[in-house]
């Protein structure tokens, strides 16, 4: 098996092709260097506890993953029927509330730090789609509950469904199709998105703030980032 | 569940009575549950305390 003369073990990111492999790697790494995906240090303005809170939203993601898998792996008869069942089911739901609280503070937060200037826009616009998909997800999972509350829910949600002609595809009655929504659709497009939200916070680095200057003089990263990308678009 | 609990068991037992009805506020169509209005208030406590207390310098920022 012959190898791309230019394709070399000493420097394989120098290569310039390599097929569509090569092309993805070359684009990975300009896009996401190593000291970029796993920096030594940050900004001082980082130096603020609404990053914090961004931090604890996804501590608290991963806490609702492993009890939601677990859940999953167990099925409704131990996590209604089971001590231990229980305690998951409750871990479960209080990790969702810590996520939700920490996740609207963080939000707030950016928001009024206007986080998507310099060309942060589909960072702001990813995490807030995120929140919008946590709050459907959120609502599927009181759907499988099997309780009272699960059944009131399902009335309540199958009327505005029904007014808004889309019933006949999300029957909130049907606890086979709310428990997939609930543990594998939605969940894997939230994973994606946080995935994607967090690697573009490390390619676009976290927003300076408003009117920042440099202490050399410079303008503030954001200013020349976005008159930077003002030239590229009259170009 | 219902009945006494023992004095040791008390103590661990929630501090509000989850086994009944919860309360609720109305201002017109506006419906809100006394614990959702509570954890709002959490929420703003929060964010009021996240942007005014001061963040702990690390060695070696920049």
């Amino acid at each position: 098996m012959s190898r791309s003369p230019r394709v070399t073990a000493a420097d394989p990111y120098s290569a310039t092709d390599g097929g569509w492999t090569g092309a993805m790697r070359r684009r990975a790494v300009g896009a996401l260097p190593p000291e970029k995906l796993l920096p030594d240090g940050q900004p001082a303005y980082m130096a603020s506890w609404i990053y914090v809170l961004g931090v604890l939203s996804v501590a608290a993601l991963i806490v609702v993953i492993v009890s939601g898998g677990l859940l999953a792996l167990k099925g409704p008869a131990w996590w209604t029927g089971s001590a231990t069942g229980l305690y998951i089911n409750s871990l479960h739901l209080w990790s969702v509330e810590l996520f939700m609280f920490f996740m609207v503070i963080h939000l707030w937060g950016k928001f009024f730090m206007a986080a998507w200037r310099g060309r942060r826009a589909t960072t702001w616009i990813t995490g807030t789609v995120l929140f919008l998909g946590s709050v459907g997800t959120a609502f599927t999972g009181y759907l499988v509950q099997q309780n009272f509350d699960s059944q009131w829910t399902a009335g309540q949600a199958r009327d505005g469904l029904n007014a808004v002609g889309i019933g006949a595809y999300f029957n909130t009655f049907d606890f086979g199709q709310m428990l997939m929504w609930h543990s594998v659709l939605l969940p894997f497009v939230l994973i994606l998105l946080t995935a994607w939200h967090l690697l573009l916070v490390r390619r676009r680095g976290i927003v300076p703030p408003i009117d920042a200057t440099d202490p050399a003089g410079q303008p503030p990263p954001a200013a020349a980032e976005a008159s930077a990308h003002h030239r590229d678009e009259e170009q | 569940m219902t009945g006494i609990l023992p004095p040791d068991e008390r103590v661990l037992a929630a501090p509000i009575d989850l086994n009944n009805t919860g309360h609720y506020l109305h201002w017109g169509v506006v419906q809100l549950s006394v614990a959702n209005l509570v954890v709002i208030g959490l929420m703003v406590v929060v964010f009021v305390a996240a942007l005014l207390l001061p963040f702990p310098r690390g060695r070696g920022r920049r």
